[in-house]
């Protein structure tokens, strides 16, 4: 039983927990199904009330997701209102670009219609999903990527400090990122500067200086990924050694096999 | 060529191939037309699907492939670690849009689901169930997504066409509103809706 289908008490307060939606989409199918409304016939006024209802605590919400509730009761709102009103002369409708004739919960209700139907499309993934779950091929064997353990002398625990050291200190930071710094590139950078250094590199030096913020977190982002794909390694020689970042030698790897070297 | 000579050789490279095997490469491997070699599969697939077995043979990803059977999916958890958590509803929800609708940009699924797609992307990118296919032209040259080949062993399916269908077509034409007259309509609605509430309260 999904937990869209616990009855909810009809009383002024709802305690509906808005986290359990995936979005306002979500809540606004889970009112229609409820309220049994047919669905290209909303009666706006009904689920607006509902709704707003419904989202009248929005604390529980980082404000992403509390915004994209709320934009849906503007447009709710807005439906509404519009419905309300006397049709505007068709001077004035054609000045604001207005089709004739067009009914103002259409746009809305064809996204719920695109909508439900995607979600029952991943209900019906689920499922293969499941089934699936106890099906295993030899492919799997193959995902895990061989090498040598990521982390040699200290746990991720460790890292994760050093990683917060790292962003205590006084960088100057340059609030505003001047541009995208894509993933794919820290990593590309970073593997670039461990190949050059044997013995590796320290990694404080992976973190430069009058960088943006959001740069120090790709950069530890990318260290991260290349320790997944298991070709960077880092170390740490007793308790309170230096942390050094070293590239994987391809006679570490199992099979020998050094993987995709990236052009430089 | 002797025919069981022909299924052991087949059982062989199945085995072997670390990918989903299509009937061209068993024909090109064995020796046979691929008229032949679908027979031959078909055959072999049919002494595997026998009771007592502990494999099975099944089409997926355009290709065959040896599959434990699902009811020793314990015991086979029990040698390897358990499959990783399955997906959540925001990821799952996210994918079937773009499964279905395919290449499709960030801002297209978004407009679909009602809100933000970032995290279920990544999620997606670094289960490589999804990837970058490019990027649309036009202003800002955004990037567009399609699903991959894990996407359809983490699913067992054969190849896209072999997704459920949807269950409403969704083109314009097929969608039944009823247009009313905004204005008469709305105040009928509206005296209506009163007449409800008040009976629901």
């Amino acid at each position: 039983m999904s937990k869209h289908e616990m009855p909810l008490p009809r009383t002024e307060s709802y305690t509906v927990r808005l986290d359990v939606f995936e979005g306002p989409l979500d809540l606004l199918l889970h009112l229609i199904r409820r309220e049994e409304m047919n669905i290209y016939d909303i009666p706006i006024a009904v689920i607006t009330e509902q709704y707003l209802a419904i989202i009248r605590d929005l604390s529980a919400l980082d404000i992403d997701r509390a915004s994209e509730f709320l934009v849906m009761a503007a447009t709710l709102l807005g439906i509404k209102s519009r419905m309300l009103l006397p049709k505007p002369p068709k001077a004035v409708a054609e000045e604001l670009g207005l089709e004739e004739g067009v009914d103002p919960r259409e746009e809305l209700v064809r996204q719920l219609v695109a909508y439900s139907q995607y979600k029952e499309a991943a209900q019906e993934l689920r499922q293969r999903e499941e089934r699936m779950a106890k099906v295993f091929t030899r492919q799997l064997f193959l995902e895990q990527p061989e090498g040598p353990a990521p982390l040699q002398g200290l746990s991720l625990n460790d890292l994760v400090k050093a990683f917060e050291e790292v962003l205590k200190e006084e960088w100057t930071w340059r609030e505003v990122p001047r541009e995208e710094i894509p993933l794919r590139e820290k990593i590309r950078e970073i593997n670039f500067r461990i190949s050059r250094s044997p013995h590796g590199v320290r990694f404080r030096d992976l973190f430069s200086r009058g960088g943006s913020r959001l740069e120090i977190v790709v950069t530890f982002l990318a260290l991260l990924e290349l320790m997944r794909q298991r070709r960077a390694v880092v170390l740490q020689e007793g308790v309170f050694g230096e942390i050094v970042i070293r590239r994987v030698l391809v006679s570490e790897t199992a099979t020998g096999d050094a993987g995709d070297d990236d052009e430089t | 060529m002797i025919w069981n000579h022909g299924k052991a050789i087949l059982e062989a490279i199945l085995l072997a191939s670390p990918e989903p095997l299509s009937v061209r490469r068993i024909a090109e491997v064995i020796g046979l037309d691929e008229k032949d070699a679908r027979i031959l599969v078909e055959d072999l697939k049919k002494e595997y699907s026998q009771p007592g077995r502990g494999l099975l043979l099944q089409e997926m990803a355009g290709g065959y492939v040896l599959t434990t059977r699902p009811e020793y999916g314990e015991y086979v958890e029990k040698l390897l670690a358990p499959k990783g958590k399955g997906l959540s509803h925001a990821a799952l929800e996210t994918l079937a849009i773009i499964a279905y609708r395919q290449p499709i940009t960030k801002a297209e699924m978004e407009g679909v689901r009602g809100v933000k797609v970032d995290r279920s992307v990544e999620t997606l990118l670094e289960r490589n169930l999804i990837r970058e296919v490019g990027r649309r032209d036009g202003p800002g040259r955004p990037m567009i997504y399609g699903t991959t080949k894990d996407f359809l062993t983490y699913f067992g399916l054969k190849d896209l066409s072999d997704l459920p269908p949807l269950s409403v077509d969704t083109s314009d034409a097929q969608l039944i509103l009823r247009n009313r007259e905004v204005s008469a309509g709305s105040q009928a609605d509206q005296a209506h809706e009163n007449e409800d509430e008040h009976q629901a309260s």
